[in-house]
């Protein structure tokens, strides 16, 4: 043991006069907030990908965007623009962009100008035209820009002087300024672009990322840490803390050990099981907020007997959904009657849910010609999701309560990607998924999960095409006055009810247990992280 | 080394026959007997058998019948506890005991279907290697080099990946995976066999080429695939629950060990029945097997007592 | 022996290139493709599928995939992963040595515990003390692996606080990683508290790593002292009177640790496999977790890259363990 200490300590000795001297820790009069996260962020340009892992290691702290959601809500603030106009005829956005907004600066980059124009107009033309320098990029994946339809929304993007920008669409589309509130939506710098594609490494811009956020990246060690320092020059004023760390920690139960050793200070996703325990730490707040979201359960509308809404209606009322909030979701979520979560506008309370009536189903099954029941099976997700923290329970729940009005449901699970993709293609004859809004707009829900087009292309599980339902949501789509548009989605909700293609679970309640010192911490109702405001007692 | 031992063995075991000759079962149950840990190993396994076969009528309950209002109820001793589910219940209200009652099946029957499957194939293969030698031998060693430069789990999760979850396929998995450890230790034992005297004689005498391999040096070569077939089971027990706990195996609601020990992970500070349980009796059923593994070598190969 | 080392690794490039082939064909042979993830619940539309497949260059014949996937290979390029976008080298490289440590202390614990304990067993055989170290490795052979560890963090980690939950060291010790070995860089920083706090956060991930090398290597010494001391030098030595502590020494030391070098270079292969479910316990940050992380994201070059690295490192040693057999054993001769 001695011998092998002298070992290290000589070869110490020729490292340090090698002249690779270590860093100096940061003093200690500098605040540090560790987040501990749930997992590896797939890279730090938000456009590329989709998990929101990435987005709350990229968009959320490193980047801004031209309007984004305010704080802990979903109203649209100004941010990177000071204001816009919207043409009458809904086709033409003019944004003011706000001036004297500094970039952050790296070992390879230092900015010579502030944040303009030009900065907009690489961001959405890197993402849209394809004989872009940069569009094949690192992969040249855009897919929320082309899951947002936004190729075929926008026509083009002009730069009218330094701080004004146009964007020309092709068709009145009322959620657009939500849209850009998006993370794929981040700006980022045009000359950082420039200065690397001349260096011959354009792929650095999404590696070693320069954005005009409140955090600027300082090292990344993949699966295991992410460090940010506070960008002192932010427009917003310098945030609170000065460093920001993520600790990449994917299991709960070990994020929470964590938390209570003052390993880390923020941690997501809690085990549903560990709740009341966090409740019991004196030294842990636990906030908790509404989650956007909706848990469902659809029938396959198109194979037998799924197309008789008899069925349908009968097989939710055959469900417990208490059950499932009290042992799948220990109580962290609430039973779920639209497919909007009430955070939405134009959740319609007003709709009645099935309730919980096992006989009333017998009845309405043996009306259908099933007094015997039949056999279907229950598609069973194999991860675990804010909507859904334990598919495979939930399915052995549903099981046990449809094999109590006589239908023998087997449980299927798939690998992932497998299981997204055959739901997509319908092979399934129910199957669980859920949704998470990305902007805070119904029809983010409504028209992406039960309209028509998404019967065809498969985000609609159910394959349910219901004329009356889709001109209501079309309908609603092509206006901008918010009054009109709440009374159509009302109604569409009332129709989803009745037609019963989903069974509504549940909408998950967001839990962030933080330690006592952290204060100002706010839950983004988009399931995000944002540490920008957020301070620490030392 | 098991050639070796093997070898030794033979020799030993032919010397004793030639002096005392007793039965050659009576031999090795007097020397397994002396073994302790092994017969401790032995009684386990056969309650263990006995266990599953009468899972049905032993099992208190249900071991898929959900008691809602009995959600995690620790076991009756602890408070809280309940007499009517002795070992507590899991997050759905099913009565642990029954489950790990009823799980003592499926973990036999992996163990004894992929060990059936590796053994039959793994010999098969073995001895054509160790037998015909050439080409054949070439043939089939490379091709174990190269399974056996994968990291098992790894190459056992890609073939459940590709057949898709389930008990059945997570068995063939190991199976696959265990392969080449028969092989080789066949063809060793084969190839020690294939140069002595009794088979150049069989040989001459005109026996075939199936007889010579399968009847007159598959017998005689038989003790160490015997103990690898018995650590194989434990093996086995070990990489289903591995493959449960990674989602890959049984699938709900199978009271297989290893799945009910996945869902549990996150019970793990709330409920430490719901995770302590299914692990113990894995621990238990594999020592057993290893323990009679190890009487079981031991009686095979005298010479490594006294 | 030149000619032992070229004839050795002139057998191992067809093992290689069958390595290759293997792992190239169960991948594929995997049901889903990478793009179906990229979306998650949202989908990928037709036409859009088929303009992601031309840019993996999934769309291409398998055997053609599989022929310019070797051509690369050859000038040391993996590929690009398709989840972090950049070459497959480089992520391996970022991870690898975080699985070299956790692995090379796993092996070494399980050496200077396992050794020991098995010679003095083999000697002093049928003692209290033989038995006690049977039963304790017979057990940790036993061991569900996941379910120890949760033990181990359950107890040590939960409920003392001894030991940190997960990780490789306190995030707030930050440092140049100058050879990616944690403990030697943590001294090389020279900052106080880093060298410690490396070695708490080793201490759970290489006592569970380590559990099943140690139970098999004192069993393997163990066996082989036994078979040793029994032969027939061996009682020659003892008729000659030779004392009891030089016999174990000299004579039976040497042929006992024989066939125990080849166990030792079988269970680095085994702590590979095993860093495969000990990494992804204790999140640490390895190739283990990364490649298992790889196929549930489908990353076809990861998955393949690594693969592939591995198996090179099991060759390797296992080539190393041949090299070393023939030093410690004169009897075999590699000319």
């Amino acid at each position: 043991m001695k011998n092998a200490k002298l070992c290290i300590l000589t070869s110490l000795a020729v490292a340090v006069t090698a002249g690779m001297a270590a860093l100096p820790t940061s003093s200690a009069a500098a605040k540090t907030l560790v987040y501990c996260s749930e997992a590896n962020p797939e890279g730090f340009n938000p456009s590329l990908f989709t998990a929101g892992t990435t987005f709350d290691a990229s968009s959320r702290q490193i980047y801004n965007r031209l309007v984004e959601f305010d704080r802990g809500t979903t109203n649209i603030v100004p941010a990177l623009a000071d204001s816009w106009e919207v043409s009458n005829n809904g086709t033409t956005y003019t944004f003011n962009l706000r001036s004297g907004i500094k970039w952050q600066s790296n070992d390879r980059f230092t900015p010579s100008r502030d944040f303009n124009a030009d900065d907009i107009i690489f961001s959405f033309d890197r993402q849209r035209v394809d004989s872009h320098p940069f569009f094949n990029v690192s992969g040249g994946t855009y897919e929320y820009f082309q899951g947002m339809d936004m190729p075929s929304l926008i026509e083009s993007v002009e730069k009218i002087d330094d701080l004004t920008v146009r964007f020309n669409l092709t068709r009145p589309e009322a959620p657009f300024i939500a849209n850009l509130a998006m993370d794929f939506a981040s700006i980022m710098s045009s000359e950082y672009a420039d200065q690397m594609l001349a260096a011959g490494t354009p792929e650095i811009i999404d590696q070693e990322p320069i954005g005009t956020g409140p955090f600027r990246l300082v090292d990344f060690q993949p699966d295991a840490v992410i460090r940010y320092a506070a960008h002192e020059d932010y427009f917003r004023g310098k945030a609170p803390i000065d460093d920001l760390i993520f600790s990449i920690t994917p299991d709960s139960s070990v994020r929470f050990a964590k938390l209570q050793a003052g390993e880390c200070d923020v941690m997501p996703f809690p085990n549903p099981a560990d709740l009341d325990a966090m409740r019991a730490d004196p030294n842990i707040n636990l906030l908790e907020a509404e989650g956007l979201n909706t848990g469902y359960l659809a029938f396959n509308t198109e194979r037998a007997p799924f197309t008789d809404v008899r069925v349908r209606q009968a097989l939710s009322m055959a469900i417990n959904k208490q059950a499932i909030i009290d042992a799948v979701f220990q109580g962290s979520g609430v039973i779920a009657k639209n497919p909007i979560p009430p955070t939405i506008w134009s959740y319609n309370d007003a709709v009645e849910d099935y309730a919980f009536d096992p006989d009333a189903a017998r009845a309405l099954l043996a009306e259908a010609g099933f007094a015997d029941g039949f056999s279907t099976n229950v598609w069973a997700m194999p991860v675990q999701r804010p909507y859904n923290p334990n598919a495979a329970r939930m399915a052995e729940l549903i099981q046990a309560d449809w094999a109590d009005v006589g239908v023998t449901a087997e449980i299927v699970s798939f690998e992932w990607g497998e299981y997204l993709r055959r739901s997509k293609d319908g092979e399934h004859d129910t199957v669980l998924l859920g949704w998470t809004g990305d902007n805070g707009d119904p029809d983010n829900f409504l028209a992406v999960l039960l309209g028509c087009s998404a019967a065809q292309d498969g985000t609609n599980r159910a394959r349910w095409c219901h004329q009356p339902f889709e001109d209501l949501i079309q309908a609603a789509k092509r206006t901008a006055d918010v009054a009109e548009r709440t009374s159509l989605y009302e109604q569409a909700q009332v129709i989803s009810k009745e037609e019963a293609p989903w069974v509504t679970i549940a909408h998950s309640r967001v839990f962030e247990p933080i330690s006592s010192r952290v204060s100002d911490f706010r839950i983004d109702p988009f399931g995000g992280h944002v540490f920008y405001g957020v301070d620490i007692q030392e | 080394m098991t050639v070796t031992d093997q070898e030794q063995a033979e020799q030993t075991a032919q010397a004793t026959t030639e002096i005392e000759q007793p039965s050659p079962l009576r031999q090795f149950w007097s020397s397994f007997r002396e073994n302790h840990g092994a017969v401790v190993g032995l009684f386990t396994i056969i309650i263990m058998i006995g266990i599953a076969f009468s899972a049905d009528l032993i099992a208190p309950h249900d071991p898929n019948q959900q008691y809602r209002d009995f959600l995690l109820i620790p076991p009756m001793w602890q408070d809280g506890g309940n007499s009517q589910f002795i070992f507590g219940t899991d997050p759905i209200g099913r009565d642990m005991l029954s489950r790990l009652i009823h799980g003592s099946r499926f973990s036999l029957m992996i163990g004894a279907i992929s060990v059936t499957l590796a053994l039959f194939f793994g010999v098969t293969l073995g001895l054509a290697a160790g037998f015909f030698r050439g080409w054949v031998d070439n043939l089939i060693m490379r091709t174990v080099d190269i399974v056996m430069a994968f990291p098992a789990l790894l190459l056992a999760l890609a073939v459940v990946a590709i057949l898709g979850p389930s008990l059945m396929n997570a068995t063939i998995a190991i199976a696959i995976v265990a392969l080449p450890q028969y092989i080789r230790i066949t063809r060793a034992a084969v190839m020690g066999e294939a140069a002595r005297d009794y088979v150049t004689a069989s040989k001459t005498a005109g026996a075939n080429t199936l007889r010579l391999m399968f009847i007159t040096i598959l017998p005689n070569a038989m003790a160490p695939i015997i103990v690898q077939a018995t650590l194989g089971f434990s093996s086995a027990i070990l990489d289903a629950a591995a493959l449960g706990f990674l989602g890959l195996g049984a699938q709900p609601p199978t009271p297989e060990w290893g799945t009910m020990l996945a869902t549990a992970r996150e019970f793990i500070r709330r409920a430490w029945w719901v995770m302590t349980f299914p692990g113990m009796a894995i621990l238990i059923t594999v020592l057993a097997f290893n323990l009679m593994g190890d009487g079981l070598r031991d009686a095979l190969d005298p010479r490594l007592k006294e | 022996m030149l000619t032992f080392l070229v004839r050795r690794l002139f057998l191992v490039i067809p093992t290689f290139v069958g390595v290759t082939l293997l792992a190239f064909a169960l991948i594929h042979l995997i049901p889903g493709d990478p793009i179906d993830l990229i979306a998650g619940e949202r989908v990928v539309s037709a036409e859009r599928r088929v303009q992601l497949e031309a840019k993996f260059g999934l769309d291409k014949p398998l055997h053609q995939q599989y022929l310019i996937y070797m051509g690369h290979m050859l000038q040391g390029d993996l590929g690009d992963s398709i989840v972090a976008r950049r070459p497959v080298v480089h992520e391996f490289f970022a991870r690898f040595p975080a699985t070299v440590e956790l692995s090379v202390i796993a092996i070494f614990l399980a050496v200077i515990v396992g050794l020991p304990a098995g010679i003095l067993a083999g000697v002093k055989r049928k003692s209290a003390f033989d038995h006690s170290v049977m039963a304790v490795s017979l057990t940790g052979y036993s061991m569900p692996i996941f379910w120890w560890a949760l033990l181990l963090i359950l107890l040590f980690s939960v409920n003392l606080g001894w030991t940190p939950v997960s990780g490789r060291i306190d995030v707030k010790f930050f440092f140049d990683r100058v050879t990616g070995f944690m403990l030697i860089d943590s001294l090389l920083s020279g900052q106080e508290g880093a060298f410690k706090s490396t070695v708490r956060h080793l201490i759970l991930p290489s006592i569970v790593l380590a559990t099943i090398p140690l139970a098999v290597i004192a069993r393997m010494t163990r066996s082989s002292m036994v078979e040793v001391l029994t032969d027939d030098y061996i009682r020659t030595a003892r008729a000659k009177g030779l004392s009891r502590l030089r016999i174990i020494d000299i004579h039976a030391l040497r042929n006992a640790l024989i066939p125990v070098v080849t166990v030792i270079g079988l269970q680095v292969s085994v702590a590979l496999g095993g860093a495969i479910l000990t990494e992804t316990i204790f999140a640490w940050p390895g190739i283990g977790k990364w490649i298992i992380d790889s196929i549930s994201r489908r990353d076809y070059p990861v998955i393949q890259g690594g693969v592939l690295m591995i198996a090179a490192t099991v060759i390797v040693v296992n080539l190393l363990v041949d090299l070393l057999y023939g030093v410690i054993n004169p009897r075999i001769s590699h000319a």
